[in-house]
């Protein structure tokens, strides 16, 4: 993630960003197409990237800040290295899952939609990951916890911090 | 085993070549195993348990006589990882890489059914081996899920041995494209997302437009919480997709298609990439296809997560990169529909059934079902149901047939309450609609609607009025906003429903929910606004009393509603022991000495810490 001030660093992300959106532009990619991409590159689409963007798309900024933030998987804001999705699809509601927002809030002292201080997790609750049958569940990243209890979260958590830490 | 490089396909000898080898490299298995390989199985590790297997046919030396298959899913998603051993069709459950050991040593080499592995009825108290007799299997017909949890997904071979794409043939060899959606009238297939349109007719009508330049859309955006039906099929059997679009588009005249899944969807996205990937290889998309003259292109486009994109127009939008808000109807999409030319748009589901169809005619397909509503329907069975997972059934089976026989009713020995059918846009219906036929005129004559096929089963220890509250919180948030009744209209009704679960509802507020529920249904613009006020109408036509019981005496009967519990301890059971105060978060509980201890009920946040400390069962909730 950029951190501010690191200037020549930025121009260099945001060159990538606008070659990556030219060359999926010239295959005929549509915009959302092209936002998945960038923010796949760059991590999230702040106003710089859409600027770049639209100059790309030949749009206007408005279009592509309108298609932006319509979308629940555009962010304008960092991400954090993983993200926990907890779902609260009717399933899940039914099963319990209040309670896993509840108990996560409080775990990892941050609130539904924001970044951990650390820059861990994004967290956010979804409203259905399709694992109905497995209710109440939690994605992390792409993998699906399922019929997860308060008292596995600790444990499930911490995982993600230990192989952070081997991997340094 | 998944596709081998099959070569191009030139023509229909090809495929028949494909079919007949294909069925001789398999004969001479004396087993096959097949491990799903479901999203909910992948969940519950079956990675492991197929790594497992293959290693120790391997170690077992039996790799000529046991075929291993990494299938979609198998339907009962509540016991995975599941294995199937055919031939006998023995069913385990629950299985792990040391019990899949076992398995090998002791069934395949051995000959003994290890009965303590495989499916356990918890009615009868008893092991069911083979999967024909397992309750939840018994009555389903599966003609969608034909080939879903019993072929190797990745295979394009496989899926050719099932006559698949000799479907598409017939259509272009034998019945020409009138006769292909005269077919497909005459089975009586409606659309299965919801809406219930007459596929056929709608074919029709993509066919009648004039131009040349038309598109074919399949809608995989699935967005009802509590809905995985066509995950289901795009995971199990992205091929059948392939070839209802390939059908469709030759006979509506389009030859370009497009597949709409939503983001949330990865492993379904990656299947079906895949799945198309071959196709292309095999020459069954692209030019010329099999030498019939017919050009097909087929492209996946992604979401980027708008429930509202379930809609046909706002999807339209969507492919097109927009945001995605509804277009205004007429010009129906039919008419003006991606980049303004005639577009056809049908569910996963629906095009799954396609292909079938054309195989063994109309009236076949005709023969299952009742009144308007012929052949079978996917149902994602979930909640506090026993076996929950993905079932076909024919049309016309009654609501109780699919919880009790097939799920095996309520979990946890408590009572049913509801059922909730269609998502959002549906509605609840009680123990008295149990007997209740499960077909379009049935479930709208209700006030509930088929829906895409999600049915949650709720238990009694569920609130209706927080349950209204949930789907009104859903809509409100998934609003697209391009349209006032469904904008703000939702809102207020949101705000009306979090008054009375706070224990502030008037019962005015009951006929305000109502009135704007019928402006909101009558005005709104898509199909969204329309059918978002149906859980609110049928709860409270249907559980009059818990909506009287918040507004009038201010209790809510399930003891769900946190801010109108009251906590009490019973002097009489209270011995004293001051655990409860201890353990209270809030410290609202006070007392101690000879004095019973008391909650002060200003203080209690209702989080329930004491009743689960108190080994004297003291206290209860009022």
């Amino acid at each position: 993630m950029s951190v501010g001030g690191d200037v020549i660093q930025d121009d260099q992300r945001f060159e990538r960003v606008r070659k990556l959106a030219q060359t999926k532009a010239a295959e005929g990619a549509s915009l959302i197409q092209v936002l998945h991409a960038v923010q796949n590159s760059y991590g999230y689409l702040p106003i710089e990237v859409q600027r770049i963007v639209a100059e790309v798309m030949h749009a206007p900024l408005g279009t592509v800040s309108g298609v932006v933030t319509f979308y629940s998987f555009f962010s304008t804001e960092p991400n954090g290295r993983h993200g926990i999705r907890c779902c609260l699809g009717t399933a899940c509601y039914v099963r319990g899952g209040v309670r896993l927002v509840d108990f996560l809030e409080e775990l990892l002292h941050c609130k539904v939609g924001h970044t951990t201080a650390d820059g861990m997790f994004k967290f956010e609750v979804a409203r259905c990951i399709g694992a109905c049958s497995l209710a109440p569940a939690i994605a992390i990243d792409d993998k699906v916890y399922a019929k997860v209890t308060t008292e596995e979260l600790p444990g499930i958590i911490a995982s993600y911090y230990e192989a952070e830490g081997s991997e340094q | 085993m998944t596709t081998r490089y099959v070569g191009r396909l030139e023509t229909v000898s090809d495929l028949e070549r494909v079919k007949r080898e294909f069925l001789d490299s398999v004969k001479d298995f004396r087993f096959t195993i097949t491990v799903c390989g479901g999203t909910g199985c992948i969940s519950s590790h079956c990675g492991d348990v197929l790594t497992a297997l293959r290693k120790q046919c391997t170690l077992r030396g039996l790799g000529e006589e046991v075929r291993i298959v990494e299938s979609g899913c198998l339907g009962l998603c509540a016991l995975g990882p599941t294995v199937l051993v055919e031939p006998g069709d023995t069913f385990y459950v629950n299985m792990t890489p040391e019990k899949i050991v076992q398995v090998v040593d002791k069934h395949i080499i051995g000959g003994k059914i290890q009965e303590e592995y495989t499916f356990f009825d918890e009615p009868s108290g008893e092991h069911v081996p083979c999967l024909a007799d397992i309750p939840f299997y018994h009555d389903q017909v599966k003609i969608v899920l034909r080939n879903c949890g019993s072929i190797d997904y990745a295979s394009v071979e496989e899926y050719i041995s099932r006559d698949g794409y000799f479907g598409f043939v017939k259509a272009v060899r034998e019945l020409g494209r009138v006769g292909t959606y005269e077919e497909l009238i005459k089975s009586g297939l409606r659309g299965r997302g919801g809406a219930g349109f007459p596929t056929g007719i709608k074919w029709r009508s993509g066919y009648d437009q004039p131009g040349d330049e038309k598109y074919i859309v399949c809608n995989g955006d699935e967005g009802d919480p509590g809905a995985f039906m066509d995950r289901s099929v795009l995971e199990g059997d992205p091929h059948s997709i392939i070839e209802g679009l390939l059908i469709g588009g030759y006979t509506i005249g389009a030859n370009q298609g497009f597949v709409y899944v939503r983001a949330e969807y990865p492993i379904a996205v990656e299947r079906l990439q895949a799945a198309i990937g071959v196709a292309y290889e095999c020459g069954l998309l692209g030019k010329n296809i099999l030498g019939t003259g017919f050009d097909f292109d087929l492209e996946i486009r992604i979401g980027a997560g708008a429930f509202v994109c379930g809609e046909e127009t706002a999807l339209l939008n969507s492919i097109e990169g927009k945001r995605g808000e509804p277009r205004q109807k007429p010009p129906f999409p039919f008419q003006s529909g991606l980049y303004g030319c005639p577009t056809i748009i049908n569910n996963v589901e629906t095009l799954a059934n396609v292909p079938v169809i054309i195989m063994r005619g109309g009236d076949w397909y005709a023969s299952y079902g009742v009144g308007k509503s012929r052949g079978t329907k996917v149902f994602a069975l979930a909640g506090d149901i026993r076996y929950s997972g993905i079932i076909e059934v024919p049309m016309g089976i009654t609501m109780g047939d699919i919880v009790f026989k097939i799920g095996g009713g309520i979990k946890d020995g408590k009572q049913f309450k509801a059922i909730q059918s269609g998502g959002p846009s549906g509605g609840c219906l009680t123990k008295d609609h149990l007997g209740v036929s499960v077909d379009y005129e049935s479930l709208s004559a209700m006030g509930a609607i088929m829906g895409s096929g999600g049915l949650i089963v709720m238990d009694d220890t569920t609130c209706m009025v927080d349950t209204a509250r949930y789907f009104m919180d859903f809509v409100q948030d998934e609003s697209c906003g391009h349209c006032v009744p469904c904008r703000i209209g939702t809102k207020r009704m949101l705000e009306i429903l979090q008054r009375i679960v706070a224990g502030k509802g008037e019962e005015a507020d009951l006929d305000m929910l109502e009135t704007l529920a019928n402006t909101i249904k009558d005005t709104a613009m898509c199909g969204l606004g329309q059918t978002a006020p149906n859980p609110v109408l049928t709860t409270l036509k249907y559980f009059r009393d818990e909506y009287e019981a918040h507004v009038i005496h201010k209790t809510c009967p399930a003891h769900v509603c946190k801010e109108m519990l009251v906590y009490v301890i019973d002097p009489e059971k209270c011995r004293r022991c001051g655990l409860c105060a201890r353990n209270c978060p809030t410290e609202a509980i006070s007392g101690g000495g000879k004095e019973p201890y008391v909650i002060n009920t200003e203080v209690c946040s209702r989080c329930g810490t004491c009743i689960a400390h108190c080994k004297f069962g003291a206290i209860s909730i009022k």
